[in-house]
């Protein structure tokens, strides 16, 4: 299979904009003739499905949740990333640009993130212009933060919740369009299949999670914008319901999966302290704006943190990274938390966490301008931990929190199935290796609001569509097929739950291939996952019927996917024989512990195809080549 | 580490229209650090290592924003901390053999699905009736052309920060929605891109939520009480006001 992303002819200033003018376009009367499904309502999802119905297309949407404001994109706390140069401190399009591919260590396509730079300013004049609440200054023009990876202070925000502002102003968005029946939404719904009838994606299998019925959908175009997988790890900052399923589904279907061992841990995470823990909370990254990591200089030192004096500190992203300090890209501050750690540095009772102190910011600004800024983010901690930070440094751990991989798609947001898009943390596009803060609400608006709306356009006129109903006979044989693999689940009858399987096998994972990878602990644990999905399949306990809102059911459905979905990780971190970003494979790294990349052999997406149950999947390789910017060492130093 | 043995009082109802009753439940060694999720997560897993069916919770993001979990805890919204959703309640705030008494929200307007899982589709078809600023994608303004005075920002921010769990609905003797609108109403009425359609938009949500089966307010205020993001009942008093005004001064029915 030959790879092509289709990325426009010309200058990179001028692909975007060509792009859209040589796209052909449906006329307006004929965009109500055409039927669009979404599934997810993330900001990505929401944003999409909103644009399309404002167009004049016919939208099917679905979410997993009982409504559509629940998605995940609501827990994104500290900003969005856009080039307006507002501060006059040097910012533009370029230098976004330019940040955005280096802090992704030089693995993401330069088109793509071009383009999302671009965007990034339309994104901030739309949500402005839909209500969001962005923090101001005195004079009332929108202030700014700075996030990782970045010199320029470039980042909106809503308090510690511009997640949640952005996320309920496109569901304010799709909820007018509901209002005017140009979306018909449907809510507690999981995707279980993709449906293709000649090569083309023409609609979807769900479970009601209600009713229990298997349903199926069909349309012109299907949209997937269903997130990412790092629940995989078991432990992660994302909701419970965040899953692989859609996009694993999909990929069996034939859509290609990028890079799927891209995963990244975010550095400011409330620390592990159970085996009956359930999730991870993140702390956002705006708080290193203020707050300064450190360690004590001695080894397992067990004073409080009060008793340990400043030249017994050692505030160790200030020592590595002076330029950057504590504001280097995540990647590279969990790596050196986990060194720290690793040597014995680490605190708390677990040893393993790092102090986060806003001491000196307290001091220097005052409680109240650290209260304004961060409130929300200090109460949530003292709620967890019962700890107080405005008077303790918080303590703190890296956690898996985002994917970069995800299906490959074209410069269109087109997998490789025809008629399938792929939007938000669910595609691979623009990350590269390691995504910077306050870019995932960027990626998901961007896409959602300015990308697909002319895209699916110009395929919708440009490819002949046949039409039918899901009364075609390949949705009942999807239908099917999704209800065997259920009976199938319910009827092992065993004595373990899907929790339990699950629990095991992120510990599996983020051993072997969490924040530092090596082969063999990796190749031990393909066979410890093998070995536990055998059991899965012979142990496994759903209670309750599958025709009813049975929660053990989905949950038992997601980890299955899950069991499957470790071996591709795994087979791609083994064979990316390289270090980059957040993939550190500990055979390949410079003298400073820093990932050392292969550009001669490795400069490429990774993009794997289904070829079976029980055959290995076939590597595809999609070359990457720098014009713009000169392939360099990442340098935070 | 702490651990606590409690009772569970909870509310076990297999499906919509049907005969519920509370059941008892042991939970043993709970660790006080925590969350009430995670605790009711471990009773789980022993009913379904016992050959019974788990209880049904609502829960996604358990950091407290999603709005997705909820329950009355000994009688009130997401139990008796101030300002905190029920996956941020830990069990550092209970005591050895407590009695815990869990039920779903309840109200005419939130029809029960299954256990402490209700149907909460009426809020969506409340912001569907207006809770939004009419503009379409493309063709904004730069964001900067619209100057913003702070302080009514951090008031529409305050507003806004709602999360949609139904607290308020739960908590309130009406079961009436007026904090949950008065926070949309609010945040965009403060807010100079909101008010070309105020008028429209307060008395469109005002009719939608009569039709929804909450009822009135009446000034009880046990809606900011257990509001989770502690959103004051000032914003009723705005919606109020928006809902004089353009009853009075303007043309909207």
């Amino acid at each position: 299979m030959q790879l092509d992303a289709k990325i426009p002819s010309g200058a990179l200033e001028q692909k975007w904009n060509n792009h859209c003018f040589e796209l052909k376009l449906v006329n307006p009367a004929n965009k109500r003739k055409f039927h669009i499904i979404v599934v997810g309502t993330g900001l990505a999802g929401s944003s999409a499905s909103a644009s399309l119905a404002e167009l004049g297309y016919q939208v099917s949407t679905f979410c997993i949740q009982d409504s559509p404001r629940r998605a995940h994109s609501i827990a994104a706390q500290g900003g969005i990333n856009a080039a307006k140069n507002y501060q006059n401190d040097g910012d533009s399009i370029f230098r976004l640009f330019y940040d955005t591919i280096k802090g992704g260590d030089f693995r993401a396509r330069e088109a793509n993130v071009y383009r999302l730079a671009q965007l990034s300013t339309n994104i901030i004049d739309h949500c402005v212009a839909q209500g969001i609440p962005f923090a101001r200054e005195y004079g009332g023009q929108l202030a700014n933060r700075s996030f990782g990876g970045a010199q320029v202070s470039r980042t909106f925000y809503a308090r510690g919740q511009t997640g949640q502002q952005l996320l309920l102003g496109a569901y304010s968005a799709l909820s007018r369009q509901i209002a005017a029946n140009k979306v018909t939404f449907y809510s507690r719904r999981e995707l279980l299949d993709i449906v293709l009838i000649n090569g083309q994606a023409r609609g979807i299998v769900v479970r009601n999670l209600v009713t229990g019925h298997i349903e199926s959908y069909a349309a012109d175009a299907v949209v997937l914008a269903t997130g990412g997988y790092v629940n995989i790890f078991y432990l992660s900052t994302n909701a419970m319901a965040c899953n692989v399923t859609a996009t694993y589904r999909a990929y069996k279907r034939g859509a290609l999966f990028a890079n799927p061992c891209f995963t990244q841990i975010h550095p400011t995470c409330i620390p592990v302290h159970g085996t009956y823990q359930s999730k991870l909370t993140l702390m956002s990254e705006s708080l290193r704006n203020d707050g300064r990591v450190w360690v004590p200089k001695n080894p397992n030192d067990n004073r409080t943190p009060d008793q340990i004096p400043e030249a017994e500190r050692d505030y160790f992203l200030e020592r590595k990274y002076p330029a950057f300090g504590n504001l280097v890209p995540r990647d590279v501050a969990s790596r050196s938390a986990k060194q720290m750690c690793d040597q014995g540095y680490g605190v708390g009772s677990t040893k393993l966490a790092v102090y986060l102190d806003f001491e000196d910011a307290i001091k220097r600004d005052g409680k109240s301008a650290i209260e304004k800024k961060y409130g929300n983010l200090f109460q949530m901690y003292e709620k967890i931990t019962g700890v107080d930070p405005y008077e303790n440094p918080m303590m703190i751990y890296p956690a898996p929190h985002y994917s970069m991989g995800g299906l490959w798609v074209d410069y269109n947001l087109m997998s490789t199935i025809d008629g399938l898009f792929v939007l938000g943390e669910a595609n691979f596009s623009d990350h590269g290796a390691n995504r910077l803060g306050a870019s995932a609400l960027m990626q998901g608006l961007a896409d959602g609001y300015f990308v697909i709306p002319y895209t699916i356009g110009g395929y919708l006129a440009s490819t002949s569509i046949q039409k039918l109903s899901n009364e075609h006979p390949c949705f009942k044989d999807a239908e099917k097929q999704s209800s065997d693999m259920i009976n199938a689940l319910i009827s092992i009858n065993g004595k373990r739950t899907a929790f339990d399987f699950h629990r095991q096998l992120g510990r599996i994972l983020w051993d072997a291939c969490g924040m530092a990878r090596e082969e063999k602990r990796m190749e031990t644990a393909q066979h410890q996952i093998a070995e536990l999905k055998d059991e899965f399949y012979k142990n496994l306990c759903i209670p309750g019927s599958p025709s009813t809102f049975n929660q053990s059911l989905e949950k038992a459905m997601r980890v299955a996917d899950f069991l499957d979905f470790a071996q591709l990780m795994l087979e791609d971190a083994i064979t990316r024989k390289e270090s980059c970003g957040c993939h550190l494979n500990e055979a390949y790294q410079t003298p400073e512990n820093e990932p050392l990349r292969d550009d001669e052999h490795f400069c490429h997406v990774a993009a794997w195809e289904y070829t079976g149950e029980n055959t290995s999947p076939k590597r595809h390789i999609e070359p990457l080549s720098f014009e713009n910017v000169k392939l360099s060492q990442r340098s935070y130093k | 580490m702490n651990t606590i043995n409690l009772f569970l009082k909870i509310w076990r109802q297999p499906g919509p229209n049907m005969q519920g009753n509370f059941e008892i439940y042991e939970a043993k060694d709970i660790s006080t650090e925590m969350s009430f999720l995670e605790m009711i997560d471990v009773v789980n897993e022993q009913l379904t290592l016992n050959g019974k069916e788990p209880i049904a919770f609502d829960h996604d993001c358990r950091e407290g924003i999603c709005g997705m979990c909820g329950a009355m805890v000994n009688g009130y919204a997401h139990g008796q901390e101030k300002g905190t959703t029920l996956c941020q309640l830990h069990m550092r705030h209970f005591s050895d053999h407590d009695t815990i008494v869990i039920e779903p929200w309840r109200a005419r307007a939130f029809p029960i699905i299954k256990d402490l899982v209700v149907d909460r589709s009426a809020f969506d078809r409340i912001i569907q009736s207006g809770g939004y600023i009419s503009v379409n994608t493309g063709g904004a303004p730069d964001a900067n052309s619209i100057l913003i005075d702070q302080r009514a920002v951090e008031s529409a921010m305050d507003a806004a920060a709602c999360i949609g769990c139904g607290a308020c609905v739960a908590a309130c003797p009406n079961a009436s929605a007026m904090l949950f609108m008065s926070a949309k109403v609010s945040h965009l009425a403060l807010l100079p891109q909101g008010r070309p359609e105020a008028a429209k938009r307060v008395i469109a949500m005002l009719n939608q939520m009569n039709t929804l089966g909450f009822g009135n307010c009446s000034n009880e205020a046990e809606c900011e009480a257990a509001c989770p993001k502690s959103i004051s009942i000032t914003h009723i008093a705005r919606m109020n006001r928006e809902f004089f005004k353009a009853s009075f001064f303007s043309d909207e029915k």
